[in-house]
């Protein structure tokens, strides 16, 4: 049993009392005495070159502050890049430059072309109406394979093509893999589109800039998941900006799913509009703003091939794929659908041998980069997909066919460079076939077709590569960054403690969740822990949160500084006892010498640490407060089975989700309600990419989902209950709390189990569908039935 | 501009607005009560919810000069008299019905507007209810617990499922 409020229990979080009272502090809620407000004017073209831009008319506008265009960052640097890939022949990827305001040319629709800055939002409005600016068309490329063309027009004219990069992996098993799939006695071909989505944080982004001029310093209050590389981007290669000149805040976030992890030009600007103009500048994104410049998610158009030998052993995969851009490579981009998801296209299975190339492309639409799952989802989509393909082409069970195949030692080298450390599939497996009841399947699909009904019962097995952080290994991989995690523990006189963690909470729970783990080593109350995040002046140097990397980097740095915490207060126990520092035990908050009753609880420890009167200077230096930087040696791999089951309107081509079940390996668990909490999300967000969620553009490159009008958010009604599991426990073996991470796994297991579960439910109705594109709406299922 | 008067969560308040200031930028703007939060800008996602005698509407929806005289109750004003957190709020914490926060003010108030209507919903009644209330983080299954736990119905408890 875990203890009360420690690991393994389910303590209700601290944070939701300022959530449910309306005293939480989101960016939006933040005004400054004499503040300004910034009004974005962006182009409503995909494609066009900049003519002029007339000021006048706005500038005498009431209210009107200033009116700024690219003019005014002349200097200034363009919005970095954090990953560099290497093309198969050696190239380095085209990188353009992007600036925080379009020069010369629009790329996409929402480029923001100038900035009005006034006393209030509507006069900043208003006078945005009144800017005249003249853009001459210019052919759009939307379509990734026209982008490639040879004729296609340049999204950025100083670059040879729209190819970004033409990425192998890994490059010597290309021939290989083509000879074993010639050779194979079956091959299942699968053509699969990965839909483009909007993450859609119900925050939309915010960006507060001040200056302070009697110190020189500017602040930024800024909607993000990592404020330090915010302040690292923004600082050393946008503005510059020394980091001790300037702070970056993101206080409450309102959800991120990956879109608030980039540098985006409107935190630069606001940085930059506060400093000249002596004043604060605030900018909040309205929805259709956000819709057209928040980064968007996946895109990838897919070709996969899987070889089977003639005792269904997998023998070979081979995928290619091109992975949309956008207009402008955003701070993560490149490495989304190379590093995060070629290394994942092993899967869960014993496949000797696996090649993967990807073509990344330049076109006129917003930005792609990281959301939810980011680079995984697509390659457990695609996998997922062409073994029940495959198994259907057999004639053979989908759940034998994994079976047969999954990795079953550990560690397992995948060939595609990464080492899973632990995983146990066949426990996952068998235990979503345990609690979604699939051996009363049949009845139940009985059942549905007495009333007119299709059924269909669809699984995926999924992993992921989560922790995003050896530095070491990302640094092979084309990150310009290592991504380690940092956590200080400062602990007071009295007792109480402070940890200063450098991951980012934006609905995780980390205040909860982090102050379990403290008041578990130490043995008091998680009430005495508090827990910092969000701020550069109060936080060390740390890479924020993404990638399930929380708990699993950022909690083992805390960890780690706990550790010298303790060790620390025991040399100073064993002072006041006058024992060896060796025999000091610490349990339940008191310090005991080993074997004696002796003790002294961890206040009067504490209290000794700073305020002494007789205290061993020579031995130890006054004080209790540890740094700690963690970089841990692997990814770790959560995995798990996911079962969806349909049912399936043959008039309409509806489907409705009756049930979803999770069975995940998430190694050790700090607390299940809240790991539950996120399985559900990730969950509710993978069945939406699959069955409704869809960011269309026209060819003109006009965003045709610019709104909740037509971007189909998943509502209470369109799903189910959940029956989720974590009671399989595989703990990663390299990181101190034997932490895998939860965050993105139902994002990225959900969508192939749903897709197989329709494909199941139209072949049990004589429908010899292969396959649906996302998202499943009732016209792409209808029209698949008509042949 | 305009002088507008109405009562927010019992307090009497006014202020000068424009013509098209929306009653949300009334409460968040003039009346810095930041708990009532915009999620949207099309009236879909209901995160801006806020009671107007006694009946839901989406405050991004509403002129502050249409408010004139009305009766307003916000998320700041949910909370038993002595501080603590009402049923639905509890609620709410006990089944982890949160995440982020951000849709959560709208998602109580519309709560508090159901429970009001139908004491003791369905699941599908509570699902049909939450249609103009989008939450990004929870997948709506523990919201729909807290609901229904704080209509008095049994649900399983959270993390034991
Ligand atoms: S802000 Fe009112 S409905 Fe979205
Ligand atoms: S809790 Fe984040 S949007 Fe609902």
């Amino acid at each position: 049993m875990p203890k009360d409020g420690g690991i393994g229990s389910s303590p209700k979080r601290r944070e939701d009392i300022r959530f449910l009272t309306g005293t939480g502090r989101y960016s939006d809620d933040i005004n400054l005495h004499g503040q300004a407000y910034a009004h974005f004017v962006r182009s409503d073209v995909a494609h066009g070159r900049i003519l002029s831009i007339g000021t006048e008319a706005a500038m005498a506008m009431p209210g009107v502050i200033r009116v700024f265009t690219a003019r005014d960052f002349e200097g200034a640097g363009g919005i970095p890049c954090g990953w560099q890939i290497t093309s198969r022949d050696g190239s380095v990827m085209q990188e353009p430059k992007h600036p925080i305001l379009a020069e010369g040319k629009v790329r996409h629709v929402g480029d923001p072309i100038a900035v009005v800055v006034a006393e209030t939002l509507a006069q900043a409005r208003d006078a945005g109406e009144a800017l005249e600016i003249e853009i001459e068309d210019l052919p759009a490329v939307i379509d990734m394979r026209s982008a490639l063309a040879e004729d296609a027009p340049l999204v950025h004219e100083d670059l040879s093509s729209n190819l970004c990069y033409d990425w192998g992996f890994v490059e010597e098993n290309r021939e290989a893999t083509d000879r074993a799939i010639r050779e194979a006695a079956h091959v299942t071909t699968l053509e699969l589109v990965n839909n483009r989505l909007v993450a859609n944080p119900m925050e939309p982004r915010v960006a507060v800039g001040d200056y302070a001029a009697h110190s020189d310093e500017s602040t930024l209050y800024t909607t993000s998941q990592n404020p330090h590389v915010i302040r690292l981007l923004m600082g050393a290669f946008v503005l510059n900006i020394p980091e001790h000149k300037l702070r970056v805040v993101a206080p409450d976030v309102g959800g991120g799913f990956g879109a608030k992890i980039f540098h985006y030009a409107e935190e630069a600007f606001c940085t930059f509009a506060a400093k000249a103009l002596r004043r604060p500048v605030k900018w909040t994104s309205s929805r259709s703003e956000a819709f057209m410049s928040d980064a968007h998610g996946r895109d990838h158009v897919t070709r996969i091939e899987l070889a089977l030998d003639a005792d269904n052993n997998f023998t070979a995969l081979r995928t290619e794929t091109l992975a949309n851009m956008g207009a402008y490579l955003s701070t993560f981009a490149p490495s989304i659908p190379t590093w995060l998801h070629g290394t994942l296209m092993a899967g869960n299975y014993r496949t000797p041998l696996v090649y993967v190339n990807v073509k990344a492309v330049f076109t006129n639409t917003v930005p792609v980069d990281a959301y939810r799952g980011a680079g995984r989802p697509e390659a457990t989509f695609q996998l997922e997909r062409v073994i029940d393909k495959a198994a259907r082409e057999l004639g053979v069970d989908p759940i034998a066919l994994r079976r047969q195949n999954f990795i079953t030692e550990f560690p397992y080298q995948t060939p595609v460079a990464v080492q899973y450390d632990t995983g146990d599939y066949h426990a996952t497996m068998d235990k979503l076939l345990e609690i979604s009841d699939h051996a009363g399947f049949e009845d139940r699909a009985a059942d549905s077709r007495a009333r007119g009904k299709l059924r269909g019962f669809g699984i995926s097995h999924y992993i992921e590569a989560c922790g995003i952080a050896p530095s070491n290994l990302v640094g092979q991989l084309g990150a310009r960054a290592g991504l380690y995690e940092s956590a200080t523990v400062r602990v007071n006189a009295t007792g109480g403690l402070v940890v200063m963690t450098g991951s980012h909470s934006h609905g995780q729970g980390h205040e909860t969740t982090f102050a379990q783990v403290i008041s578990d080593m130490i043995g008091i109350d998680a009430d005495m822990v508090e827990i910092v995040h969000g701020d550069t002046a109060r936080t060390p140097m740390g890479m924020g949160t993404y990638g399930s990397r929380s708990i699993a980097v950022g909690g083992s740095a805390m960890v780690r500084a706990a550790e010298k915490v303790i060790a620390k207060a025991k040399k100073i126990a064993a002072h006041l006892m006058e024992a060896a520092d060796s025999d000091i035990e610490l349990a339940d908050g008191r310090f005991t010498v080993a074997g004696t009753d002796k003790s002294v609880a961890w206040g009067d420890v504490t209290l000794a640490a700073y305020v002494p009167h007789n205290y061993p200077l020579e031995d130890i230096e006054p004080g209790l407060e540890e740094t700690a930087f963690y970089d841990p040696a692997n990814f770790t791999f959560p995995s798990g089975a996911y079962g969806c089951e349909v049912e399936l309107d043959p008039d309409t081509g509806e489907v409705t989700v009756l049930g979803f079940t999770a069975a995940d390996d998430f190694g050790n668990v700090i607390n299940p309600m809240i790991v539950e909490g996120q399985v559900h999300g990730g969950l509710a967000q993978g069945i939406g990419q699959a069955l409704m969620e869809n960011c269309a553009y026209d060819e003109n490159g006009q965003l045709i989902s610019a709104s909740y009008m037509d971007y189909a958010m998943p509502r209470a009604a369109d799903l189910p209950m959940f029956r989720v599991d974590h009671s399989c426990v595989t703990p990663c073996t390299h990181n101190p709390l034997g932490v895998k991470g939860c965050g993105e796994a139902g994002a990225i297991g959900s969508p192939p189990a749903l897709v197989n579960a329709v494909l199941d439910a139209l072949h049990r109705g004589g429908h010899r569908v292969d396959h649906i594109d996302m998202p499943l709406t009732p016209a792409r299922v209808w029209t698949a039935m008509q042949g | 501009m305009h002088k507008v008067s109405m009562t927010v969560n019992g307090r009497p308040v006014s202020g000068e607005v424009e013509g098209r200031t929306l009653l949300v930028d009334f409460l968040r703007v003039n009346l810095r009560l930041t708990g009532t939060h915009v999620g949207c800008d099309t009236s879909q996602c209901g995160a801006c919810t806020v009671h107007m005698d006694d009946q839901p509407v989406k405050a991004c929806s509403v002129l502050a000069l249409d408010a004139e005289g009305a009766d307003i109750a916000t998320i700041e004003g949910m909370a038993n008299a002595d501080g603590s957190l009402s049923t639905i709020q509890q609620a709410f914490q006990d089944y982890h019905g949160l995440q982020c926060g951000f849709c959560t003010p709208g998602m109580v108030m519309a709560a508090a507007a159901l429970l009001r209507e139908t004491p003791r919903p369905t699941e599908a009644e509570v699902r049909e209810y939450l249609d103009g209330n989008i939450c990004r983080c929870t997948g709506y299954h523990n919201i729909v617990k807290a609901i229904m736990a704080a209509s008095g119905q049994e649900v399983v408890p959270v993390a034991a499922e």
